[in-house]
């Protein structure tokens, strides 16, 4: 047996860690799963490669994260090593050294936006995005889609690209109706300066194989065929299994590995899969081996009946109307964007954020440059309730002289005796200030 | 007094040890149609004039199952494997009567699917009309639970000779490699259990009352009787024999790497606080990975008759062996002949070696002697090469825990221990090359019967234990026991060790001798809902790898 496609595999289980020690986040989570791919004997397949992580570092954070007050405050040695992980796939794939590559870590990160004060949806940093800046620095690498297969809405991911034109970002998870955290309508489609790089489709409760890949099909290959990226991300949460305890979705390993299989992803990294020993085995075996190019016909869960988890009939109607109106948007997206805007005008959006893990509730307010040059330049005026009240300023990677200039002029007049912390990430600059 | 016994490609190496010193040590070329009458040979030539009575333990270490694995003449198998979801069970076939049938086990020992007798019985119809006598029967995650397996042996004991069940054979999971290792298990069954039931036999007839002991791939022994049932453990056992040898008298150091430099290769392993480095599941064998213990070694392809040549300007050393040095009759250039050349040995006839430099020395334009230095500096070089790469694999391992992987131990060799008969040659060029301390192990032509002589007899056992469904499990022993919501970690190391002993006793270690250690413990809480349902441990014992120094 040999890989038809080379695959590093970062297997990280942190069998020492856990948020606490009931949680669905804790150290047995992975338990089963490295039972199963050692039994299969993945690791003795010709192509199949497994790597140690490396530890991210706090520069590597620095690229994405406005951290509060800081980056140790925030994290700990698991989720450097989670972040590590994606970056040690990420560097093997870059090198050439495989095809393809997938992260299999723990703790999770797409619930973790740009500004952390704590934990929110059992995530502290987000792990994707400080790998794909990672690329992006040391491999040049511009335009990246991440397709989020998590059954929550990657609130986080979401809005560390909402800005951002070089990044498509599509999240495929249950309704924000029924689900945390709540967020992810097809009508969320980016900032001004990105419209339609973000795409939403929410699937109602139920959903099964059908849905997923017709979801797939309809919208999510055609959106990448007219993105063109340089690189797909695969956001690889588990929890739409049809066990899953802290969802209500119908999805399975079949499923799951068939979805790899045609969305034919650069990198997969681990998010979330609560149903530690009736799915995450299977999933992540179909997973890698679909990811691999192997065969997968035969990894079923032993409980699997197909009849028994097929989607009401309500649901298929549903999304195929949902489908047909996000493609009906993604083809008048260019008129929604004014042609002409006026050098230096902003606009603003006021935000709570709510983080469950670590109950805080935090007020923002981001303020965009409007650009047709660049992703824009960006200040977020941040309190997190009872906490500490920040200014941070972005300047994106390709900003152009305007937005820079904008960027500095913000961090200047940042008024000191409002904010206990100002902090400048200067992306072309590959610069980082906090004071 | 300890005597070793070492079959190699060539020579019959056997020592005879006596409170830590070799006192006798004689080599007789070995006759590969008789490998018998080679051992008997070689045993008689050291115990002449020696009372049989004063012999305690005699470790006898054989080609005999790998050369029959890498010819192909071994017995015929029939395969049973019993493998449920997951990768499709045709892509581990081995042999050519191989038959997975219905069933399956899962990750925690729960029978989802039955067996069906009905398959199982076809299979053996089939067994019998190509007249098989040896069945090797393997589940996924019978290591688990035995139960498939077990069922399974019940049926067809009776019809064929051996059944040989794969979670016997080792605790680690991995279902390729447990039907790979069980095969060949069965598969050299037959001829190991012909070959040493002789060698019994005619120990008898020479007086010689002790039961050898065969040695492992792990640098253990164990009694001629428990080798019966598991010959697959023994029949890669050369490379660990050397290493054995080596810890006989280990450099002072912290890390130190063993270099075995043969004819055809150099093997080396990696000695950490004087201990040797295991590989993580097993040892590979002709083209198969298994389960067998084993130390971690590597081998290349270079050794003091590797086949020099010239490509370009490039001298190139190896991988092959072609015949002797040119100084011994041989065909072509080799290191030796460069070594002789050099004057570092008188033996051999050194006009025919620097005729082979000669030959290297005309195609690069330098002289004979010039020829000999850069030939034996490129072979030193590129063992050390090797070295490195091995060292940089070991620590590439990756790790599960978070302490672990900040506090884990990385290899970084402070010295070498070179054994093999050239080693005394090597020694200072490789000290000079790397800057390492190089030690050469005091009889280095006989290091590998030193270690047979020596080595201890050894296993390990694996504890699983879930408390959720109240069992301990050793599946190696196949023993199983209740237990109790209150079982803990403590309970389950106090169980391996009382376990562990008990089976180092069956397989022939004296009471004195066990000396006993931890390789691996967890502890996981299992929680179902928001409560915590029982706990799953995982612990694995084992007799300290070590040398008799008696
Ligand atoms: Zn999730
Ligand atoms: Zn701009």
């Amino acid at each position: 047996m040999k890989a038809k496609h080379p695959l590093a595999l970062v297997f990280f289980p942190a069998f020492d860690w856990a948020i606490s020690p009931t949680h669905p986040e804790r150290e047995e989570r992975l338990l089963y799963t490295q039972d199963q791919i050692f039994e299969e004997g993945l690791f003795d397949i010709e192509g199949i490669v497994e790597y140690k992580p490396e530890l991210a570092t706090i520069e590597d954070i620095q690229r994405v994260h406005f951290c509060v007050p800081d980056e140790r405050a925030v994290t700990t040695e698991s989720h450097l090593i989670s972040a590590g992980g994606a970056i040690t796939v990420a560097e093997a794939v870059l090198n050439r050294k495989v095809n393809r590559g997938f992260a299999l870590v723990r703790p999770p990160g797409h619930h973790s936006m740009r500004v952390v004060h704590g934990a929110r949806g059992f995530c502290n940093i987000n792990i994707e995005a400080i790998m794909i800046e990672y690329i992006r620095d040391k491999f040049g690498v511009d335009r990246i889609a991440i397709v989020d297969t998590d059954c929550h809405h990657g609130d986080g991911t979401q809005d560390i690209y909402w800005h951002d034109p070089d990044t498509l970002y599509i999240s495929i998870h249950q309704d924000g109706r029924t689900l945390y955290p709540g967020s992810g309508f097809h009508y969320e489609m980016g900032g001004p300066n990105a419209l339609g790089t973000t795409i939403n489709i929410p699937l109602p409760p139920k959903t099964s194989e059908e849905g997923f890949l017709y979801a797939l099909e309809e919208v999510v290959l055609p959106a990448l065929d007219d993105f063109k990226p340089e690189l797909i991300i695969n956001s690889a949460g588990q929890d739409n299994h049809y066990t899953d305890p802290i969802t209500n979705m119908n999805f399975s390993a079949q499923g799951y590995a068939k979805l790899t299989s045609r969305l034919g992803a650069d990198i997969a990294v681990l998010e979330g899969g609560y149903s530690i020993e009736g799915a995450l085995p299977y999933v992540n075996l179909g997973i890698i081996l679909a990811m691999a190019g192997l065969n997968y016909d035969r990894v079923v869960e032993p409980d699997y009946d197909y009849e028994k988890i097929k989607q009401p009939r309500s649901n298929t109607e549903y999304i195929k109307e949902l489908c047909e109106e996000i493609n009906e948007f993604r083809k008048n997206i260019d008129e929604m964007v004014p042609k002409v805007r006026a050098k230096g005008e902003t606009k603003t959006r006021n935000r709570q954020i709510y983080y469950d893990t670590d109950n805080i509730t935090e007020n923002q307010i981001e303020e965009v440059v409007l650009c047709n040059d660049c992703a824009g330049a960006l200040k977020i005026d941040s309190q997190a309730l009872g906490r500490k009240r920040i200014c941070a300023i972005m300047i994106p990677r390709k900003a152009c002289s305007i937005c820079r200039d904008m960027g500095y002029r913000w961090f200047e007049e940042a008024d000191r005796r409002r904010f206990d912390y100002v902090y400048l990430q200067d992306r072309p600059a590959k610069k980082y200030i906090a004071r | 007094m300890l005597v070793g016994l070492d079959v190699g490609g060539t020579h019959v190496d056997v020592v005879l040890v006596n409170h830590g010193e070799v006192e006798e040590k004689v080599k007789v070329p070995t006759q590969s149609d008789n490998l018998l009458e080679s051992v008997l040979s070689a045993l008689s030539a050291i115990l002449k004039n020696k009372s049989p009575e004063k012999l305690h333990r005699l470790v006898l270490s054989t080609t005999l199952g790998t050369n029959a694995i890498v010819q192909g003449k071994v017995d015929p198998v029939g395969v049973i494997v019993v493998s449920g979801p997951g990768i499709d069970p045709e892509e581990f076939s081995v042999g050519d009567h191989y038959v997975p049938i219905t069933g399956y086990v899962d990750h925690r020992g729960r029978e989802v699917k039955p067996i069906k007798r009905v398959e199982v019985l076809n299979a053996a119809k089939k067994f019998e009309k190509a007249g098989i006598r040896q069945v090797a029967v393997i589940g996924k995650f019978s290591v688990r639970n035995p139960v498939q397996e077990l069922t399974i042996r019940e049926i067809l004991k009776d019809k064929f000779d051996h059944v040989c069940l794969g979670h016997l054979i080792s605790g680690n999971l991995n279902f390729p490699r447990r039907i790979a290792t069980t095969y060949l298990n069965s598969a050299v069954q037959p001829i190991h259990t012909n070959f040493f039931n002789s060698v019994r036999d005619s120990l008898q007839k020479h007086r010689i009352e002790k039961i050898p002991f065969i040695l492992k791939a792990d640098g253990g022994t164990l009694n001629l009787d428990a080798s019966l049932e598991q010959p697959v453990q023994t029949i890669l056992s050369g490379p660990a024999a050397s290493i054995t040898g080596a810890l006989l008298d280990p450099p002072d150091s912290p890390t130190t790497a063993v270099l075995d430099i043969g004819g055809t290769t150099t093997d080396m392993a990696i000695l950490v606080d004087k201990v040797p480095l295991f590989e993580p599941l097993g040892i590979k064998i002709d083209r198969y990975n298994t389960l067998v213990r084993s130390f971690k070694t590597m081998s290349v392809g270079i050794g003091g008759d590797s086949v020099v040549r010239v490509e370009g300007d490039r001298i190139t050393i190896g991988p092959e062996r072609i015949g002797p040095a040119m100084a011994y009759g041989g065909p072509r250039p080799t290191p030796t002949d460069a070594i002789i050349t050099l004057g570092l040995s008188a033996d051999g006839n050194r006009e025919k070696a620097m005729e082979g430099m000669k030959l290297v020395a005309d195609k690069i334009g330098v002289s004979p002697e010039k020829a000999a230095a850069q030939v034996f500096e490129k072979t030193c070089s590129e063992i050390l090469t090797a070295l490195n790469r091995m060292v940089k694999e070991i620590n590439k391992k990756p790790v599960y825990t978070i302490k672990e992987l900040l506090t884990g131990y990385q290899v970084d060799v402070k010295s070498l221990l070179v054994v093999g008969g050239p080693a005394p040659y090597f020694a200072s060029k490789l000290c000079e090359l790397s800057e390492l301390d190089a030690f050469v192990a005091e009889n280095p032509e006989v290091t590998n019967a030193i270690g047979a002589a020596c080595a201890r007899t050894t296993c390990a056992v694996t504890v699983f234990v879930d408390t959720e469904q109240g069992f301990l499990l050793v599946p190696e022993m196949d023993y199983k026991e209740r237990v109790s919501q209150t079982f803990t970690r403590q309970d389950a190391i106090g169980k391996a060790y009382s376990l562990l002993r008990k089976k180092a006793l069956a397989l022939g270690c004296s009471e004195n001798e066990i000396e006993m250690e931890l390789v691996e413990e967890m502890e996981f809480n299992m929680v179902r809902g928001f409560y915590t349902t029982g706990k799953n441990i995982r612990v694995k014992a084992q007799i300290k790898p070590g040398i008799i120094t008696a």
